[in-house]
C-alpha cells in the first residue's frame, strides 16, 4: 500500500492545516465557495473555521455551531485531534469517516455528554463549557443507539422531552410531530414494541420538538426503508432551510450524503482530512463517486494527511 | 412555570407515567412493607403476651419496624427511580438535554418523598388498625425522627446511584442489601448497649441509631433525647454532603471518560 502523501489519491493543492480561528476568507461565505468549486480555498485539517457567512442579501450571519481545536484523548489514545469546523444556519454538514474515526466522539462532545480534553464548542453564540443549559436548549439530536425509553408510550416520551426542552404549547407541538412523522397510530404504543424504523421516527420527532437551531443526526435513516428514508431526508432538508437550522449529519450511506449534505468533512483517526461539496469532491480527488473517495480515505488516510 | 421547575416536573412526570402504567411497579411499593408490618405486629403481640416487660412491644418493636421500613422506602425511592433510567438506557437522552444533574436528582428525591409518604401512611394505617400502634405516642419527636430517617435514606440513595453509575448496572446488587447491612448498626430492634463496646462506637457513626435509641427512650417515658438527636442530625447532614459530593465526582468522571454517552451493562462493570 502506497502511503506517500498524494500518491494514491490525486487532488487539488492543499492549503495545509490552519490554526483554528482564521478570519473570513476573502469575504466569501461557505456557500459561495461551494458554488465556485474553488477547491484551493478549502482548508484541510481545519474546515472553514469561523467563516462569517454572507447570505445573498449580503447580511453577515454568525455560524450556529463553531467547533474550535476540539481534542479528546483517552490516556495515550487520541480519539479526536484538533478538529475545527463550523456550520451555518440552513446548512447540512456531513461528518464522514470509517468506524472509529471519531465521529460519535465529536457528536458526544457537542452534546455535552463527553468532556473535551481541549478546544471549545459554541452553539448559537453560547459557549457550551460555561452556558451548557442555555446552549443545549438550542440543540437536539437523534441517534440509532439512543432510542427513547421503551417503557413509555410515544406520546408520553414526547411529552416528557417537550418539558425537558422547555417547549411552549407542548401538547400542540407533540400532536403536530406525531402527524408529521406518521406516528398518530402509535400514540399510545410503548416505544419498546415499535419496529426499529418506527423508533427512529419517534427519535426524529423528539429531535425536532424544541425547533432546535442545531440538529445532530447520527445515522438517522439507518433503519428506515428507502421510501421512508427519502421522505425523512426531504423533511429534514425542508426543516433546516425553513428554520435556519444547522444540521450535523453522520452516515455511511454515501448516496444519502450526496443527496442531503451541502458540505462534508472526512474524518480519519480523529483528524479532518478533507472538506468540500459532496457532489464535486470525488472528481477533485480523481474518484468516480463519494463512496470511492470514502473507501480511499478509510484505507489510506495517510495519503491525504499533511 | 420557571424552566428549572419544569425540568424537575418532567423527571417526576416520567416516573409517574411508569408507575401508572405498571402494576408490577405499584404492588411492590406496598406489598413488602405491609407483609413486614403484619409479621412484626404478630411477633410484637406474642412477645407482649409472654413477656413480663414493663414496656409495650407494639410501640417499641413494631414502631421501630415502621420507621425502618420508611427509611428503606426512601432509599428505594431514589434508587428505583435512578435504575429506571439505567434499565431503559436513557442517560444519553437525558443528559444531552438542558436537564442539570441537580434538577435530575431533585426529581428523584421528590418522587421518593411522595411515594415514601404514601407507603408510610399505609404502614401506620395497618399497624394502627390491626395492632393498635399509636404513632402519636412519640409526640412531636416523631417529626425529627422521620426527617432524619428520610434524609439518611436519601443520602443512601444518592450514594447508591453513584456506585451504580461508576461500576455499571450490575452494581445494583451492591445497593439492595445496604439496609440489611446497616440494620444491626442502626440498632433498630435492640438498644445500643446490646452491642459489644467496639461495635457501639461504630454504631454511633450511623445516624439512624440515634433515632431508634431516642424512640425507645420516648416509648419508655424518659426525657426527650434532644442532644443525641442533634448529633444524629449533624451526622445525617455529613452523610448527605458526602453522598452528593460522591455523585458529583462520579458524574464528572463519567463525563470525562464518556461513560454517560455509552452507559450499558456491556460497557461498564
Amino acid at each position: 500500500m502506497n502511503l506517500q502523501p498524494g500518491a494514491a489519491i490525486s487532488g487539488p493543492p492543499r492549503s495545509g492545516a490552519t490554526t483554528g480561528f482564521e478570519p473570513a476568507v476573502d469575504g466569501l461565505g461557505a456557500s459561495a465557495l461551494r458554488q465556485e468549486g474553488d477547491a484551493g480555498k478549502r482548508n484541510m485539517g481545519t474546515a472553514s473555521t469561523n467563516f462569517h457567512l454572507t447570505d445573498q442579501a449580503g447580511v453577515s450571519a454568525a455560524p450556529v455551531l463553531t467547533v474550535t481545536g476540539l481534542s479528546k484523548h483517552y490516556g495515550e489514545s487520541l480519539a479526536v485531534d484538533d478538529v475545527s469546523f463550523d456550520i451555518a444556519g440552513h446548512e447540512i454538514l456531513g461528518l464522514l469517516g470509517p468506524n472509529g474515526a471519531g465521529k460519535t466522539t465529536t457528536l458526544n462532545m457537542i452534546l455535552g455528554v463527553l468532556e473535551p480534553s481541549a478546544g471549545g464548542i459554541v452553539i448559537d453564540g453560547l459557549n457550551l463549557a460555561f452556558r451548557r443549559r442555555r446552549a443545549l436548549e438550542r440543540a437536539n439530536f437523534a441517534a440509532a443507539y439512543a432510542p427513547l425509553p421503551g417503557n413509555l408510550t410515544v406520546w408520553q416520551n414526547l411529552r416528557v422531552f417537550a418539558m425537558l426542552y422547555g417547549v411552549s404549547n407542548a401538547v400542540e407541538r407533540v400532536e403536530a410531530l406525531l402527524r408529521e412523522f406518521d406516528l398518530l397510530a402509535f400514540r399510545h404504543t410503548k416505544c419498546g414494541v415499535l419496529s426499529s424504523g418506527e423508533q427512529t421516527r419517534v427519535s426524529l420527532a423528539k429531535a425536532l420538538l424544541n425547533r432546535p437551531r442545531l440538529l445532530l443526526l447520527d445515522e438517522p435513516t439507518a433503519s428506515l426503508d428507502p421510501a421512508t428514508a427519502r421522505e425523512i431526508r426531504s423533511r429534514i432538508r425542508r426543516f433546516a432551510s425553513d428554520n435556519e437550522v444547522a444540521v450535523l449529519w453522520t452516515s455511511h450511506n454515501m448516496v444519502e450524503v450526496s443527496e442531503v449534505c451541502d458540505r462534508v468533512l472526512f474524518l480519519a483517526r480523529g483528524k479532518i482530512l478533507l472538506e468540500g461539496d459532496p457532489k464535486t469532491l470525488p472528481a477533485e480527488y480523481g474518484k468516480a463517486t463519494l463512496e470511492d473517495l470514502f473507501v480511499a480515505v478509510a484505507r489510506e488516510p495517510l495519503t491525504l494527511e499533511d | 412555570m420557571p424552566a428549572r421547575l419544569r425540568r424537575i416536573a418532567a423527571v417526576l412526570l416520567r416516573l409517574f407515567y411508569l408507575l401508572r402504567s405498571s402494576s408490577a411497579r405499584i404492588v411492590p411499593l406496598f406489598a413488602w412493607q405491609a407483609v413486614d408490618i403484619v409479621l412484626w405486629g404478630f411477633i410484637s403481640q406474642f412477645l407482649n403476651s409472654v413477656s413480663a416487660a414493663r414496656f409495650n412491644f407494639i410501640s417499641t418493636l413494631l414502631g421501630a419496624v415502621v420507621l425502618w421500613d420508611f427509611l428503606v422506602r426512601c432509599l428505594h425511592g431514589v434508587i428505583i427511580a435512578f435504575m429506571e433510567d439505567v434499565w431503559s438506557r436513557n442517560f444519553l437522552n437525558l443528559f444531552a438535554s438542558p436537564l442539570s444533574i441537580a434538577e435530575y436528582f431533585s426529581g428523584l428525591v421528590l418522587f421518593s418523598i411522595s411515594s415514601s409518604l404514601v407507603v408510610l401512611a399505609m404502614m401506620v394505617g395497618v399497624a394502627t388498625a390491626a395492632f393498635g400502634l399509636s404513632f402519636f405516642s412519640y409526640g412531636l419527636m416523631l417529626i425529627p425522627f422521620l426527617l432524619l430517617l428520610f434524609l439518611f435514606g436519601i443520602a443512601l440513595g444518592i450514594f447508591g446511584a453513584a456506585i451504580v453509575l461508576r461500576w455499571g448496572p450490575a452494581a445494583e446488587w451492591l445497593i439492595w442489601p445496604i439496609p440489611a447491612l446497616l440494620s444491626p448498626l442502626a440498632c433498630v430492634f435492640y438498644p445500643l448497649s446490646a452491642l459489644p463496646t467496639w461495635l457501639q462506637w461504630v454504631a454511633r457513626l450511623v445516624p439512624p441509631s440515634y433515632v431508634f435509641e431516642g424512640m425507645r427512650q420516648v416509648a419508655a417515658g424518659h426525657r426527650e433525647p434532644l442532644m443525641s438527636l442533634l448529633v444524629g442530625a449533624a451526622l445525617t447532614t455529613l452523610a448527605l454532603l458526602a453522598a452528593g459530593s460522591a455523585f458529583v465526582r462520579v458524574y464528572h468522571h463519567a463525563l470525562r471518560t464518556g461513560l454517560i454517552a455509552r452507559y450499558t451493562a456491556e460497557s461498564v462493570g
